[in-house]
């Protein structure tokens, strides 16, 4: 018991036990079927590896917006930046831009990278030197996000037809999808500097007081300034496995309302939106339980329009469990308002 | 500095958005009158009003929510909603004149929910919000996902009758934009509750420690928005004479941006409606402007991000300078 307590007190704690419960509901309801995982071509098959793998661009989004949120911003340029990537990807691809890179995968990917990361600048630019507030910031590259991709398409869907391109969603290593080794190493990159090095101090102290930070010696400018900017290449990431998942560039719907979920993902998880304490590994739980509710839906022969509806009432119960209001309203009924007012978390 | 100098002087800062906000559209309205025929009309500016009276509702009611320093992102989500169920009651034999305040009352009942959950839980607006469009949409869908044409006599009334003068036509819907617009103004003005919403937007704690009524302004002011999108999405539905649960997605971000365009603060405590009003008529021209040009559509996003832009560095500029006016006369608190 003692135990369970003091990993309660974990942040990654709850979001874990949700998406557990989540995965066992399944399991029981599909009778066993939900846990299956079949080994074909030396491939794994199953459910839990849809999850993975269709959950690796919202882990991706989730790994760099957890950054942006614990520096109390906000990025929702994300969906828009995804768009973009994957039109300068399948373009280059394509040879309808820069043919003389003679349709080269490697060289579609790095500009891709560069496009996001360039994306990913601005909006830092905009947060931390002209000082404007994020959401307002990044809201500038969302809506002009999708017209700029369209401008690199023409606004035309580009298909490709490139295996190479393809294995980007659809290759495996060692049985393993190809997408779930991105997002090991970038998360892997991600821990390195925040547990190994100051910059996860800086993180959490620029989102705790911005101000005092400033006086502490900290530049709080370049550190937001990095944030955004990581932010904006986890983006473009996940914007190459969209389109390479969907073999083509879909300026309009690829990674539409991405930046939402992501959002979702790291408050599951149980970041502040507000800055200062941040879990990288309870944001990427926080994306598993996006992703299993979403394919828990469709796999219990559930009309995937609710699957909305369903995440809307997830949500807003894990934000009231988060709620130090919230539990303390329910204490005081079910132990008839005799408990003490618990201090409220900064 | 004299009393007399430091209020001008805050006049003018509280009025220099609306000022370029309204030379913006007079500009950009001019620029199209110049450089298309016919494109100088009073029909020209009637359509304005025509295709945005929806969008005008709907970003009115969203500026009281980001006058308290909130953010509500379920308004089109509300207004789809609002077309699909009338659009299916009305096809089940409902009458209008029940359906239309069915569908009001579930918006500002809706808006008082997420409004209630953010000030007692202390929850993020955007994530309440967040979680009510996805819960709407979630619900349009569960309803039908496939369009519901909207046969009632009353309706069509609506989206067919127009109001003739001098050669340009408006239709009937555009007075009712008309009227919430005055109705706001009026409520932020002159009323109570108005300079409350002010004053929680300016600094919740200040307003909170004067006795203000923080917990009810801020529940109302979600309720506000909740209304204002259900009557978008009845006014929506004149318009379109349908009701499809993949209606006017992302609508939100515009009507936000409108309201940023109009001067106001995403941090609370300065903008008006009828800035909010002219914001959305902007988007409008560009729009005209964009089909006139015979360029693709996308244009009009990176024109209004551009100008979004442009307006957020003006907005960046003013407030810096109404800072050192506040820290004039007292030290501004962190």
């Amino acid at each position: 018991m003692e135990k369970i307590k003091k990993l309660s007190k974990y942040q990654g704690f709850w979001p874990v036990v949700v998406l557990l419960a989540i995965l066992l509901i399944n399991g029981i309801v599909s009778g066993g079927a939900f846990f299956e995982i079949k080994i074909v071509d030396a491939h794994l098959y199953g459910r839990l590896i849809d999850i993975l793998r269709n959950g690796s661009k919202l882990m991706l989004l989730a790994t760099g917006m957890t950054f942006v949120l614990a520096t109390g911003g906000t990025d929702i340029s994300v969906g828009s930046v995804m768009a973009i990537s994957g039109a300068v990807a399948c373009s280059v691809v394509d040879g309808r831009v820069l043919p003389g890179a003679g349709q080269s995968v490697q060289t579609a990917i790095l500009l891709a990278l560069l496009g996001g990361m360039l994306c990913g600048a601005w909006n830092g630019f905009l947060v931390s030197k002209v000082k404007i507030q994020p959401i307002v910031a990044t809201m500038i590259l969302m809506v002009a996000g999708r017209g700029i991709a369209q401008l690199i398409t023409d606004g035309k869907i580009v298909t490709v037809n490139s295996d190479a391109y393809y294995f980007i969603n659809g290759g495996y290593i060692l049985g393993f999808p190809f997408p779930l080794f991105i997002v090991l190493f970038v998360v892997a990159l991600a821990l390195l500097f925040t547990k190994r090095t100051a910059f996860g101090l800086f993180l959490e102290s620029t989102g705790c007081n911005p101000v005092a930070s400033h006086f502490a010696g900290i530049n709080v400018n370049s550190v937001k300034w990095m944030v955004y900017t990581f932010c904006g290449v986890t983006a473009a990431v996940a914007g190459l496995i969209e389109s390479a998942g969907i073999k083509g560039a879909d300026c309009n719907n690829a990674g539409l309302f991405m930046e939402l979920d992501a959002i979702l993902a790291v408050a599951i998880g149980g970041t502040s939106l507000s800055g200062g304490r941040f879990s990288v590994p309870a944001s990427l739980a926080g994306a598993l339980i996006i992703q299993s509710i979403t394919t828990s839906v469709y796999a219990m022969g559930v009309a995937p329009e609710i699957t909305a509806v369903v995440k809307a009432i997830i949500v807003i119960c894990i934000c009231l469990f988060q709620s130090a209001e919230f539990k303390d309203k329910m204490r005081k009924r079910f132990s008839g308002h005799k408990q003490e007012r618990t201090a409220k978390p900064a | 500095m004299s009393e007399s100098v430091k209020t001008t002087k805050r006049f003018r800062i509280r009025n220099m958005s609306l000022l370029v906000t309204a030379l913006l559209f007079i500009g950009l309205f001019t620029a199209g009158s110049v450089a298309y025929d016919r494109f100088l009309s009073l029909s020209t500016f009637c359509n304005l009003l025509n295709d945005g009276s929806y969008m005008m509702i709907a970003s009115i009611g969203i500026t009281f929510v980001l006058l308290t320093g909130g953010i509500d992102i379920s308004i089109s989500s509300t207004i789809a909603f609002t077309c699909v169920f009338s659009a299916f009651l009305l096809r089940s034999g409902v009458p209008a004149g029940a359906v239309i305040p069915l569908v009001l009352l579930i918006g500002l009942l809706f808006g008082a929910l997420m409004g209630f959950m953010i000030h007692s839980y202390r929850l993020q607006p955007f994530i309440v919000t967040l979680a009510g469009q996805f819960f709407m949409r979630g619900l349009c869908a569960v309803i039908s996902t496939e369009s519901i044409p909207i046969t009632d006599d009353f309706y069509k009334k609506m989206a067919l009758n127009k109001i003739a003068f001098a050669g340009a036509k408006i239709y009937y819907y555009v007075l009712i934009a008309a009227a919430v617009l005055l109705g706001a103004m009026f409520v932020l003005k002159f009323t109570r509750f108005g300079r409350t919403v002010y004053a929680v937007g300016g600094n919740e704690l200040s307003a909170s420690l004067m006795g203000l009524p923080v917990g009810r302004t801020k529940v109302a002011v979600y309720a506000i928005s909740g209304f204002c999108a259900a009557l978008a999405g009845v006014v929506f539905s004149f318009y379109t004479l349908a009701g499809y649960s993949l209606q006017n997605v992302g609508l939100e971000m515009d009507a936000i941006s409108s309201a940023v365009i109009g001067g106001t603060l995403l941090t609370g405590g300065v903008g008006t409606v009828i800035g909010t009003t002219v914001g959305v008529m902007i988007q409008g021209v560009i729009q005209t402007i964009v089909t006139y040009q015979n360029l693709n559509t996308w244009w009009t996003k990176v024109f209004s991000a551009a100008l979004l832009c442009l307006f957020i560095v003006i907005q960046r500029i003013l407030a810096g300078r109404s800072e050192k006016i506040k820290d004039g006369k007292l030290e501004k608190s962190a």
